[in-house]
């Protein structure tokens, strides 16, 4: 069985049918892409990993246990944390207690020191940021608070999504480079993305999601050199 | 001017019980948007209970005063547990909690005076009143309490909310709901935490009241239940510093209401300030601009 796991999975928002029967699965130590136009699904899936909804068929399994039915704390305290789309930093809380919100279901104390430390290395604006407001940082130093804020909870797998939207390319170039760094430092991730040619870049494998179905899997650059997803997805 | 300074001192005492309450108004709107009617009634339930606990059980002040914080913490969750959570759960429209509300204010009130009698009662003096003159001030001892106690509570509660982990998941969860989920906060377990916490300083309230105004009855959450809302509109709702000024405000404006002799009045002056102040600020006096969440 693999590392992380979803089998048909079906969500509906009252009569409508989001996600329509979709299985796909990340390895350990992968990096996955999902990705798909606007409305395809992608942000349901992820909400549904992170327990926000429920599915009205399927399972999901991560690291040999079914988390289908499980609460969202209880997805965090098992190693899923999330990256949300639009990135939802706390607004009020300062730049470190966004952070502390991030570790809010952790008890080793004694750890935490340390993945403050390491969540700064990653990015070190945040250091400097640490008083400020949260509101008060860009949109791209808020996109490092949120996964700055999911990575002290120190996941076993990293759900990203979107991580690109809205910033400047500068940023993305940056963000994404982080995105490998903490693969290489263990860290499973599902990365979910518009943004398809640089999703693909990075990824060892990607699926394509059309209206609430995977309609062509394969390896990241496999994927990248596709005459259809090139015309669908990256522009010719 | 001898009188107007006294007033000045009354406004503070009476103010600090609708600070009390005005908290309460502000932590449940800034956390789910509800504007709780109910909770003028669980003031009165605690001045029920502070009632019961002197009378029949003799116990004292301080310890009256704890249990019945504790009391109406439990009565606050229960109230959220039962009407508000299966309504937030089912995704029902906001006007639906707050009819709910009104509901469960009446309910309180209807149920009480069913329970008790709708007479009002005398509250027992368990502490004995003592007067104090400074210069030409006239304070009493159960003034002065009211005041000490409010503010140690007012100071408990900025400690609670701004430097601990269950103080840190409020604010997240009244900020943004979806990512405080997405961390593992356990939004219902927050927001109960927040109705105890408002109802324990309205249990507070109510017992200091009862000691204040000597006289007890179910309807006597109605009329600082709508000040205290409006103290809580004036300092910004939502805003827990705005909700302790507003509080005050409204204290102060009533009892100069007294000086100026125009004290049948009282009402329709803190009514008519309300209008003026939202006119010019329609967010209160520290109320963030931010609209509606989306």
């Amino acid at each position: 069985m693999s590392f992380f796991e979803v089998n048909n999975l079906n969500v509906s928002y009252g009569a409508i049918k989001a996600v329509k029967g979709i299985s796909f699965q990340v390895n350990q130590g992968e990096i996955v892409s999902l990705i798909g136009a606007n409305g395809a699904g992608k942000t349901t899936t992820l909400h549904t990993i992170s327990g926000l909804l429920h599915p009205n068929e399927g399972t999901i399994q991560f690291a040999g246990q079914d988390i289908t039915k499980s609460s969202p704390s209880q997805i965090v305290t098992n190693g899923i944390s999330q990256v949300p789309e639009g990135r939802h930093v706390f607004s009020g809380l300062s730049v470190m207690e966004n952070l502390q919100m991030g570790a809010f279901l952790r008890h080793d104390h004694d750890s935490l020191q340390a993945d403050y430390e390491k969540v700064f290395s990653h990015f070190p604006v945040l250091k400097e940021r640490k008083n400020q407001d949260a509101a008060t940082l860009s949109g791209g130093e808020q996109q490092m608070l949120a996964m700055g804020r999911a990575l002290m909870a120190h996941p076993k797998l990293l759900l990203l999504d979107e991580p690109s939207m809205g910033l400047a390319p500068l940023f993305i170039k940056e963000i994404f480079e982080i995105i490998q760094q903490i693969q290489s430092e263990g860290t499973t991730i599902l990365l979910i993305e518009q943004n398809a040619r640089k999703a693909l870049s990075i990824a060892d494998r990607g699926y394509v999601l059309e209206t609430g179905k995977i309609t062509m899997t394969g390896r990241g650059r496999d994927l990248l050199n596709d005459s259809a997803i090139k015309k669908a997805y990256l522009g010719g | 001017m001898e009188e107007l300074i006294q007033q000045l001192f009354n406004g503070v005492f009476l103010g600090s019980i609708y600070a009390l309450l005005a908290l309460g108004y502000t932590m449940v709107y800034g956390i789910i948007g509800l504007i709780n009617f109910a909770h003028g009634d669980v003031y009165m339930i605690g001045a029920f209970i502070g009632f019961f606990l002197i009378t029949n059980l003799h116990l004292n002040f301080w310890v009256t005063l704890i249990l019945t914080m504790g009391m109406c913490a439990l009565v606050g969750m229960l109230i959220e547990f039962l009407a508000y959570r299966p309504l937030r759960h089912h995704g029902a429209p906001k006007i639906t909690s707050l009819i709910t509300a009104i509901g469960v204010s009446f309910l309180l009130e209807n149920g009480m005076s069913f329970l008790f009698g709708g007479d009002s009662r005398s509250f027992p003096q368990a502490i004995k009143l003592v007067n104090f003159k400074i210069g030409f001030i006239h304070i009493t001892n159960i003034q002065l309490l009211i005041l000490i106690v409010s503010i140690a509570l007012m100071v408990l509660l900025q400690f609670v909310v701004q430097k601990t982990k269950m103080g840190r998941a409020m604010r997240a969860v009244s900020v943004d709901q979806e990512a405080a989920n997405i961390v593992g906060i356990k939004v219902d377990q927050t927001i109960s935490f927040t109705f105890a916490i408002g109802s324990a300083l309205a249990g507070a309230a109510g017992v200091l009241i009862g000691l204040y105004y000597n006289s007890l009855d179910p309807l006597m959450g109605m009329a600082p239940g709508i000040k205290s809302f409006i103290a809580a509109v004036f300092g910004g709702i939502g805003s827990i510093p705005g909700a302790a000024i507003g509080g005050w405000l409204i204290g102060l404006i009533e009892t100069l209401t007294f000086t100026l002799g125009i004290s049948s009045w009282k009402d329709a002056v803190v009514y008519a300030v309300l209008i003026v102040v939202l006119l010019v600020r329609p967010n209160g006096i520290f109320g963030k601009k931010a609209g509606e969440k989306v």
